[in-house]
């Protein structure tokens, strides 16, 4: 062969088509009766891990009111720009947010809003089904964050790096 | 002449039904075998997404009615769908190819028998739609039909793809037509007949045609996958090269039809291989089924023994699906003309010798010599071929090795040409 194509010679157990084809209809056939992999998704579901971020929550205080005092860290530390907040002050001074809302759109579920958050009010959540059928539909205002009931998002421990 | 064995004549009708019984009786039949046959094929594809789901590990359907009702919203769903009309389609014969690729596999399960015949109080009823003495013949003429079907889809599309899958389809189907029918000969020559009825009979009482000619029905079953354009061969709908082949314009109900009428082959193409090869409704290793009095019984057990022959090629039809890889064109047409046709023609001659020199030592049809030496011949072809088949060389390899001759042929090709002359302007 002048044209330089190396040629290998292998053994016939090795091309032969007809044991190929043999020994895949054992394979094929076999895996018939092995067990199914699939997870059937909306009544089971696979577990997720403490630390997943998904969609935000906003605790509240015993007297139902929202922990957050509208300090403005939240929405300054946020890459994606999604938070949008107005604050307010009550009769005593007390800071509150006038509007909270966080477009779960842009968000990129980063985490950082929850880690800079002094009074642990804003959350991520275990949770992830949250389709929508309009782009509007993914702006949480403070109340929908309110309404949330799903666990939070537990934050990485240095002392306790795995989660265990 | 060799002299029918008397048993062969007691299966025949012994009493003709009346006519009005015989219409009655036949039009029973036809709505029973047509309403199988579509629930059938509605089954089979949920059957095959069962089946490659296990062979894959998943469960495959099992929403809408644990998965058993879902051919019913597939149906449904082809039924509401918007039919789209290509603007240059040639409409006629684009609404006509569906209809056209669907009937003839439809058709051919006229002549094939199902079960043993029912001796009811109106008179003996043949289990089968229409028993012709020329049915083998029916079939080979109805199975090439299904060509014009696809070929006309992929015309009519007007649509490059579906013309390339129409015409990759129309030369897979002529090529290996002709092995096909050449593999069937050898059961001719052994039935003496071409009577369907008559070739299930000699099965019966002799022995099944898949042990005398085990080389034909490899043939005839390399072959049907061929014709009925399933994996390993569907190079008509190669979804990698032709989008959805010749039926990339079709949608809805049209759509569906092609996908229907695939199955119908296939589960003719099943019901042919148990006939010809696998005694057709004959109950293995009794006769009690093969002998009157044709009770209710026995036309009921030789249904279900004749039904699970099929529904087993069925399953293997979806079985090598999930198994082979597509084969590459030219090692389609390499291996239909180069390697099956010359082996089926050889086999036929194998088998006719083998035959005369068992009848010029005088062992009678069907007697037990006879069929040794039948099957000792065709256990040596088997050894041989096998042998043969397993070196590798059955189909060109892309990493093989030109032969000289190739290569040098080749390279003329591929030679730069002489530049054409151009001609000199005049002044």
């Amino acid at each position: 062969m002048s044209i330089g194509v190396k040629v290998v010679h292998r053994p016939i157990d090795e091309v032969s088509y007809v044991r190929a084809t043999l020994g895949g209809l054992k394979r094929t056939l076999r895996h018939i009766f092995e067990e199914k992999v699939t997870t059937q998704y909306p009544e089971e579901r696979e577990s997720i891990s403490k630390r997943w971020r998904g969609t935000h929550r906003m605790l509240t205080t015993e007297d139902g009111k929202a922990k957050c005092v509208a300090c403005g860290l939240c929405p300054s530390v946020c890459p994606a720009n999604c938070i949008k907040l107005v604050p307010g002050e009550d009769e005593q001074g007390n800071r509150y947010p006038l509007v909270f809302e966080i477009d779960e759109f842009r968000c990129i579920f980063c985490g950082y809003c929850q880690e800079v958050c002094p009074e642990e009010a804003i959350h991520l959540g275990r949770h992830y089904e949250n389709a929508e059928y309009s782009r509007e539909g993914f702006v949480y205002d403070l109340e929908r964050l309110m309404a949330q009931t799903h666990p939070v998002c537990e934050m990485w421990d240095p002392a306790d790096p795995r989660g265990e | 002449m060799i002299p029918m064995p008397a048993l062969l004549q007691i299966t025949g009708p012994t009493t003709e039904p009346h006519f009005g019984v015989w219409l009655v009786a036949t039009l029973v039949k036809l709505i029973v075998v047509f309403v199988l046959y579509m629930l059938g094929a509605a089954l089979f594809t949920l059957a095959e997404r069962k089946v490659s789901a296990w062979m894959q590990d998943r469960h495959g359907p099992n929403r809408v009615g644990k998965g058993w009702l879902q051919p019913i919203a597939d149906g449904l769903k082809n039924f509401v769908k918007e039919e789209t009309y290509p603007a240059a389609a040639n409409l006629p014969l684009f609404i006509l190819a569906p209809a056209l690729s669907f009937v003839p596999a439809f058709i051919t399960w006229a002549v094939i028998p199902f079960a043993a015949p029912w001796g009811s109080r109106w008179g003996v009823i043949e289990m089968v739609l229409a028993p012709m003495p020329v049915g083998f013949l029916f079939i080979l003429a109805f199975s090439s039909m299904g060509v014009y079907g696809i070929v006309i889809a992929g015309w009519s599309s007007n649509n490059k793809y579906a013309l390339l899958g129409g015409l990759r389809s129309s030369a897979q189907m002529i090529s290996y037509e002709i092995a096909m029918g050449m593999s069937t000969i050898p059961v001719l020559l052994l039935a003496g007949n071409v009577s369907m009825a008559k070739i299930v009979n000699q099965q019966a009482f002799e022995t099944w045609n898949v042990l005398n000619l085990t080389v034909a029905f490899f043939i005839f079953l390399i072959a049907a996958f061929a014709e009925t354009n399933r994996l390993p061969f569907d190079l008509p709908e190669a979804e990698q090269e032709l989008i959805a082949g010749y039926h990339t314009e079709y949608s809805a109900m049209k759509f569906a039809l092609f996908f229907i009428a695939e199955y119908c082959n296939m589960l003719t193409a099943s019901a042919l291989m148990a006939t010809l090869f696998f005694g057709g409704w004959d109950i293995p290793f009794t006769l009690w089924d093969n002998v009157a009095p044709h009770t209710g019984l026995k036309t009921l057990l030789t249904f279900c023994a004749f039904a699970s022959k099929t529904l087993f090629f069925v399953f293997f039809f979806m079985w090598i699906r999930w198994t082979l890889p597509r084969f590459r064109y030219d090692q389609l047409m390499s291996l239909g003309w180069k390697f099956l046709l010359p082996l089926s023609l050889g086999y036929i001659v194998a088998v006719a010798t083998t035959v005369l020199a068992l009848d010029a030592f005088g062992f009678a049809r069907g007697s037990v010599p006879f069929h040794t030496g039948l099957i000792l011949m065709n256990l040596a072809a088997v050894v041989i071929l096998f042998y043969i088949v397993d070196r590798g060389r059955l189909i060109s390899p892309a990493s093989s090795r030109l032969n000289r001759r190739d290569l040098d042929k080749l390279r003329a090709v591929s030679a730069p040409h002489p530049a054409p002359r151009v001609p000199e302007s005049g002044d």
